[in-house]
């Protein structure tokens, strides 16, 4: 008996539950083995050394340092586009919604170089930059600006239809009750928007950790400083170094997982404490 | 606290939501805002609370201007016809909200908000349910709720805005006779938005009758529905039939029939419009009569307290006219009326207004 033999009203269950674990198995879980099986050929001391080098230690820090940060950055300034294109209508607010999905469609290389050209020395932004004595271009704050770039769209577009969900009425109902703007927003929109401003955050973080194509050119790639782990692995490749490589690799799978894991127990807990939020 | 607005204007682009709206809203009443749709009526209740902004004139709360002031300083409270209750939060902490919100010095202490709470609760009858959420209750258990949590605050003036709009019926009649109830236990200045006349007769102590952004008139329900002082006030408070017709000196010429006149301040050969109520037309079924407009029966409904007749009008002039007629069923019984029977109409009561006044749609 249980769940494999018991009939069921929804029909197709033994399909769907065998289509979802093959197509998954195809498209994530046999590649990402692979990565774990070419990593395990090498022994165990070569494999601690090819993770544990300094410099590859430095690019773990600023990978998922950076990533963190960006997806924090956005989660504020997503909310905030997501509720002026939700609550305000004004001229040229479907451009805007627009643009916002570019940094989804642009080749990252394209958005590497454009920002590139902008924030160098000599760039539009980067002359007016570099007297204040803020470098951005080919330095840490020149990934942190890459990333955020890449994703603005993830925030703004999980959050936006719960926003739109989300009746004038309650925000009306809280002033009319005396709350100021600030309790109307932490007491009154916030919780609702919670779980999805999560989601938001952990894709946005997600995208960031594997950015490869936007952040080579605009970091520098100087190691210990501005080196990311995706482009590491990518030197081991150049090199032949297959094993080192994938021992790489693993780390970030393992690592990204962990935290990803980690965020989705914040939304269960997120949406448990407010179980009226998503009906 | 009274509340008062002079000169009301409002417009959405080129529609003119409120046209000059001026009207008095005396203490301690329960005073139902009447209309359609779009006639502007949830407008003036935002405009009072302070929600909307009025392109010119005043609302004044107990004579004090207010209308610069905020939502928040106009101690007002606001139902809204599909509540707004905050998701999130259990029944108590929905209507504690308003008091947990109060600034620092003036926030009452966490056990008093407990007692106020419990005493709201109380109130609504429903404070068994305390620590649900708003999805786990019925409408008509949410809509007590956001008036509990309105109410919390301690407001100057209630208002509601068609607060059984989104209940079924058998509800919406308990939670008005509720309402009136609760009225008459707080005695609180109360104004509610209804399209519904009955409810606005029902419940309220004063009724204000609005259409296309003017108060066509205001006054008890007895008044309004009594001596409506307008076409549209007549055919909007209940079913009406109409009468196009000639004044003949104290007859009134409908095509080639006419029917006898009370007083009326209309000259002779003066075109009105003739409003008669269902209840107030008889049928006579001998033709020879002199008196009274000739139709032909389509239908008869013999369900309820009252039998209804369906006629049409047989004249050259007015062939297709559609009138309704309420008798008793012993009357009824009387007539012994048929499908396709002709008989004549005859009015116990008329009431004649110029035809200048723009048409009336029969709203049932």
């Amino acid at each position: 008996m249980g769940v494999w033999t018991a009939r069921r009203v929804l029909p197709g269950f033994p399909l769907a539950l065998g289509y979802t674990l093959i197509y998954l198995s195809l498209i994530v879980l046999i590649p990402i083995s692979a990565v774990f099986l070419k990593a395990a050929t090498q022994g165990w001391e070569s494999f601690w050394a090819a993770i544990s080098t300094p410099r590859v230690v430095a690019s773990y820090q600023l990978t998922y340092g950076v990533s963190l940060l960006a997806a924090a950055i956005n989660v504020v300034f997503g909310l905030i586009l997501a509720w002026v294109l939700v609550r305000y209508h004004f001229p040229g607010r479907r451009i805007v919604d627009a643009l916002v999905d570019l940094p989804f469609a642009l080749p990252t290389a394209v958005a590497g170089i454009a920002l590139t050209a902008i924030y160098a020395g000599n760039g539009w932004l980067g002359q007016w930059l570099q007297p204040l004595g803020i470098k951005v271009a080919f330095t840490p704050l020149g990934i942190l600006v890459a990333l955020i770039f890449i994703g603005l769209p993830f925030v703004v577009r999980t959050v936006q239809p719960v926003l739109e969900d989300l009746e004038t009425e309650l925000e009306e109902t809280a002033a009319s009750l005396g709350a100021d703007r600030w309790q109307t927003f932490y007491r009154v929109v916030l919780p609702p928007v919670l779980p999805a401003l999560l989601t938001g955050f952990a894709l946005a973080f997600a995208r960031a950790v594997g950015e490869y194509g936007s952040v080579i050119f605009i970091a520098g790639n100087v190691p210990m400083v501005s080196e990311i782990t995706p482009l590491l692995i990518i030197t081991k490749l150049e090199q032949f170094d297959y094993p080192g490589a994938t021992a790489i690799a693993a780390v970030m799978l393992v690592t990204s997982f962990i935290l990803l894991f980690l965020i989705n127990g914040l939304q269960a807990w997120a949406n448990r404490s407010h179980p009226g939020g998503t009906a | 606290m009274s509340i008062h607005v002079q000169n009301i204007a409002k417009r959405f682009g080129h529609f003119v939501a409120l046209d000059n709206v001026t009207l008095d809203f005396p203490t301690g009443e329960l005073v139902g805002l009447l209309g359609p749709s779009g006639c502007g009526k949830t407008t003036l209740l935002r405009i009072i609370a302070g929600l909307e902004s009025a392109d010119s004139g005043q609302v004044f709360l107990e004579g004090e201007d207010a209308s610069a002031a905020h939502v928040r300083e106009r101690q007002v409270g606001f139902v809204f016809q599909h509540y707004a209750l905050f998701r999130h939060m259990t029944v108590f902490d929905n209507v504690a909200f308003g008091l947990r919100v109060k600034p620092r010095g003036q926030r009452p202490a966490a056990d008093k908000i407990r007692q106020r709470v419990s005493e709201l609760l109380d109130l609504v009858q429903l404070n068994a349910l305390a620590n649900r959420y708003p999805t786990q209750l019925s409408g008509g258990q949410r809509q007590r709720i956001a008036l509990a949590r309105a109410l919390a605050v301690e407001p100057r003036v209630l208002l509601l805005d068609e607060p059984f709009g989104a209940l079924d019926a058998k509800v919406r009649k308990e939670l008005r006779r509720w309402l009136r109830t609760l009225h008459d236990a707080l005695h609180i200045t109360s104004i509610f938005v209804t399209h519904d006349q009955e409810e606005a007769l029902e419940v309220s102590d004063r009724v204000a009758v609005m259409n296309q952004g003017r108060v066509e008139q205001i006054g008890t329900p007895a008044q309004v529905y009594e001596h409506p002082a307008t076409p549209f006030v007549y055919s909007f408070l209940g079913a009406v039939n109409l009468f196009h017709g000639r004044v003949q000196g104290p007859h009134l010429q409908v095509g080639a029939d006419q029917v006898r006149l009370d007083h009326h301040g209309f000259e002779t050969g003066a075109e009105t419009l003739g409003f008669v109520r269902p209840h107030e037309l008889d049928i006579v079924t001998d033709l020879s009569e002199r008196s009274g407009i000739e139709a032909r029966v389509e239908r008869v409904l013999a369900l309820g307290a009252t039998a209804r007749v369906e006629l049409t009008s047989v004249g050259h002039d007015q062939t297709g006219r559609f009138f309704e007629v309420e008798l008793s069923h012993e009357r009824m019984a009387a007539l012994r009326l048929d499908t396709g029977q002709r008989v004549r109409l005859q009015p116990a009561r008329i009431r004649l207004f110029a035809p200048e006044a723009p048409p009336v749609e029969l709203t049932a």
